[in-house]
């Protein structure tokens, strides 16, 4: 898709309007990108058929910048809410895709985010079936927000719950933490330091669907930890069961330009955002089996297992830190601040 | 990640704490100063695997902490007044006596949040219409970036642009700590980033006067067991020395650039200490000739005498007279999403480093 031939460079009111110059932005750009027999109807709306219990999720995008290293808003709109999906223990396999646009954003930037939506899509193996174009006043938005909500089916052999979790359980994490939160931070004005950091927004709906394949309802509960960071999360599955966490900092996969950014910003990297990164808690009996399989998944290479549930210090997560002293982990409050010196 | 990692090592760190614990007889209170060092300890887990005799007590080296209340409320001020107001991360969040700044900005005020004063001087070059302001807090670790940003507005000849000054000197802060008759520390550990900047020659007299063991010290673990060791060390045989454990970082003289920087811009004043109060001689005020660049001279902006929340008792956990688990409010009515004082938010307070990561 390009913006030759369209007509217009730059997205105003009108294409918000419901007429003409809406139908054009919508043929032109959002029916020919995502055409597919359910979207090509034109209805107002879309109906699918579903053979098991359905999983939905839903989430809206307001990321700036709106392009950033590894990704952009239209990536990251499908691959969190496919991801969302995913930790309900469903394949996503539907989504919706509504816009609200500022007015004056460039066509050409449009067309760029939208082509992400679709590879990513495609990726996902989920379709765009509806959706919905707003465009507001300059001024009254920022650039462009994205909206998706997903539908998929609960896999057979899910059967995930909190509730399953018992003492002894592992907590594996498939992927280095930190990734994207640091990236979006080294492309934003004001913070200027250079990095190669790369978002790690992708989609895990794959790796998630050989693990319930594999392990079934021995898989007790996923999460993907996006804002607040694995700390966070940590945190909210402990107080939602009333059980301890114990985790080991030294067992926590993060890459060294990563490590390093953090250590000079004075941020966390348990309490940045991550966009690719989700944390399985398993029966330890299948620790090193599913760690053997995530090694060898691309999106799991650089699994560990953390930590393990405990029925010791109930609503707590203890960090045994690198030098054998323990600390809670508290939830995030806020935004995370960079610090002074 | 050279330089750190090694000093985050398990069998290094260890194998001091040992010794630690085989010299220690008799019960010692050590303060750390700095607000960095209380974080370190609390967070890698120091403060348990320490012998119970030794008692660490964490000092006022927290600058957002120390910055006085009316300040923030001027920096509001200037917000709502149409001011770009810039401002290091750490200070947002701060309670003044109505709002933080964080608050301000919800409201419509021009915040923007950054990691160095530089940047805010590019922020008046680009905006040569309005005014712009850099809440310039801190110790002596930040005085020569703050100092330079003037320097570097004189040198672009910008007249919008100024800074909203705070800073405090640690030696005056030491020497109110000593001189105070409840205090009851032993020795401290010198905060390593001051004297990278100053040096350690201004320890020498507070050393021989109160007979207190000092040791500039770093950050990490392994820098702080070996200064908590080496302040040990002294105390247990009855010396009293000043002695660097972060050489590789802290030079006797320090960095002598930054200090004629410093002194270019700023000259030693009387400075006002949330929760401590006036300290004579304790802090750097704009020297008269850059007073064009002093936001308090070029601005009207009120000063209203305000009190803190009774019920705070911050300025007892700025002293070591109180550690933060001993304060009644302590994550009950304070917490960081609702602080009552400044230790309760900032990255470096006393009271958000026990809130977020203590065992205790």
């Amino acid at each position: 898709m390009t913006t030759e031939n369209l007509g217009f460079e730059t997205i105003n009111l009108g294409h918000g309007s419901g007429g003409e110059l809406t139908r054009n932005l919508l043929d032109k750009i959002i029916f020919k990108t995502f055409s597919n027999p359910f979207l090509d109807k034109k209805d107002d709306g879309a109906i699918v058929e579903f053979s098991n219990k359905i999983a939905i999720s839903t989430d809206s995008f307001v990321i700036t910048p709106i392009f950033f290293r590894g990704g952009n808003i239209g990536s990251l709109a499908v691959h969190g809410t496919v991801n969302d999906v995913a930790m309900c223990g469903a394949m996503p396999k539907y989504l919706s895709l509504a816009f609200i646009i500022e007015e004056g954003l460039k066509v050409v930037d449009f067309i760029e985010v939208v082509n992400s939506i679709k590879t990513a899509a495609d990726e996902s193996g989920v379709l765009i079936v509806t959706g919905d174009t707003k465009v507001v006043e300059r001024g009254k938005g920022d650039q462009i927000f994205i909206n998706t909500t997903g539908f998929g089916e609960v896999h057979p052999k899910a059967a995930i719950s909190v509730l399953n979790i018992i003492a002894g359980d592992k907590i594996i994490v498939n992927a280095n933490i930190a990734q994207h939160g640091m990236a979006i931070m080294s492309d934003r004005e004001g913070l200027e330091f250079e990095s190669n950091i790369e978002s790690d927004s992708t989609n895990l709906n794959f790796i998630v669907r050989d693990l319930l394949e594999a392990f079934g309802n021995k898989i007790k509960m996923l999460r993907d930890p996006t804002r607040g960071g694995l700390g966070t999360v940590l945190h909210e599955i402990a107080n939602d069961i009333n059980k301890g966490v114990d985790i080991k900092e030294s067992a926590i996969p993060l890459e060294k330009q990563v490590a390093a950014a953090c250590e000079m910003l004075g941020l966390d990297p348990m309490y940045v955002a991550n966009e690719g990164v989700f944390i399985a808690v398993v029966d330890k009996s299948i620790e090193a089996d599913v760690l053997a399989m995530m090694q060898q998944h691309p999106k799991g290479k650089n699994a560990k297992c953390i930590g393990e549930f405990t029925d010791e210090h109930p609503n707590k997560v203890v960090m045994e830190s690198v030098i054998g002293g323990k600390r809670i982990v508290s939830p995030l409050v806020g935004e995370q601040l960079p610090r002074i010196c | 990640m050279k330089y750190l990692n090694e000093y985050r090592n398990l069998e290094a760190t260890k194998k001091i704490l040992d010794e630690i614990h085989k010299i220690t007889t008799k019960p010692w209170h050590i303060m750390e100063i700095c607000g960095g060092q209380t974080h370190s300890l609390v967070k890698n887990g120091i403060l348990e695997l320490l012998p119970e005799k030794v008692s660490m007590i964490h000092g006022p080296g927290c600058p957002v902490c120390v910055t006085p209340l009316n300040l923030i409320d001027k920096a509001i001020e200037l917000l709502e007044q149409g001011v770009i107001v810039c401002s290091f991360g750490d200070m947002i969040r701060v309670p003044g006596s109505k709002k933080s700044l964080l608050e301000a900005k919800a409201i419509g005020g021009d915040l923007r949040i950054l990691y160095s004063p530089l940047e805010a001087v590019t922020i008046a070059k680009e905006n040569p219409t309005k005014e712009v302001v850099f809440f310039a807090v801190g110790f002596e670790t930040t005085a020569p970036a703050n100092a330079l940003s003037v320097l570097h507005a004189e040198k672009l000849g910008l007249k919008n642009y100024s800074i909203l000054a705070s800073h405090v000197l640690v030696p005056p802060a030491m020497e109110a700590i000593l001189a105070d008759e409840l205090c009851r520390i032993d020795a401290f550990l010198g905060a390593g980033h001051v004297c990278a900047i100053m040096g350690i020659q201004q320890y020498y007299p507070l050393v021989k006067k109160y007979k207190t063991p000092i040791v500039v010290t770093g950050f990490e673990p392994l820098d702080l067991v070996q200064g908590i060791y080496m302040a040990v060390k002294q105390l247990e045989e009855g010396r009293f020395e000043l002695e660097n454990q972060y050489s590789r970082i802290v030079k006797p003289f320090g960095n002598t650039a930054a200090i004629a920087v410093i002194n270019k811009v700023f000259e030693v004043g009387t400075r006002e200490w949330r929760g401590i109060g006036e300290i004579p001689n304790s802090g750097y005020v704009i020297k008269q000739a850059y007073r064009s660049y002093d936001a308090e001279a070029k601005f009207n902006i009120s000063y209203i005498k305000v009190l803190e929340n009774a019920k705070c008792i911050a300025g007892q956990i700025l002293r070591g007279i109180k550690k933060p688990n001993q304060c009644d409010q302590f994550g009950k009515a304070c917490k960081p999403s609702n602080p009552l004082g400044a230790p309760m938010v900032s990255s470096e307070g006393a009271c958000a480093a026990y809130y977020h990561f203590s065992t205790l």
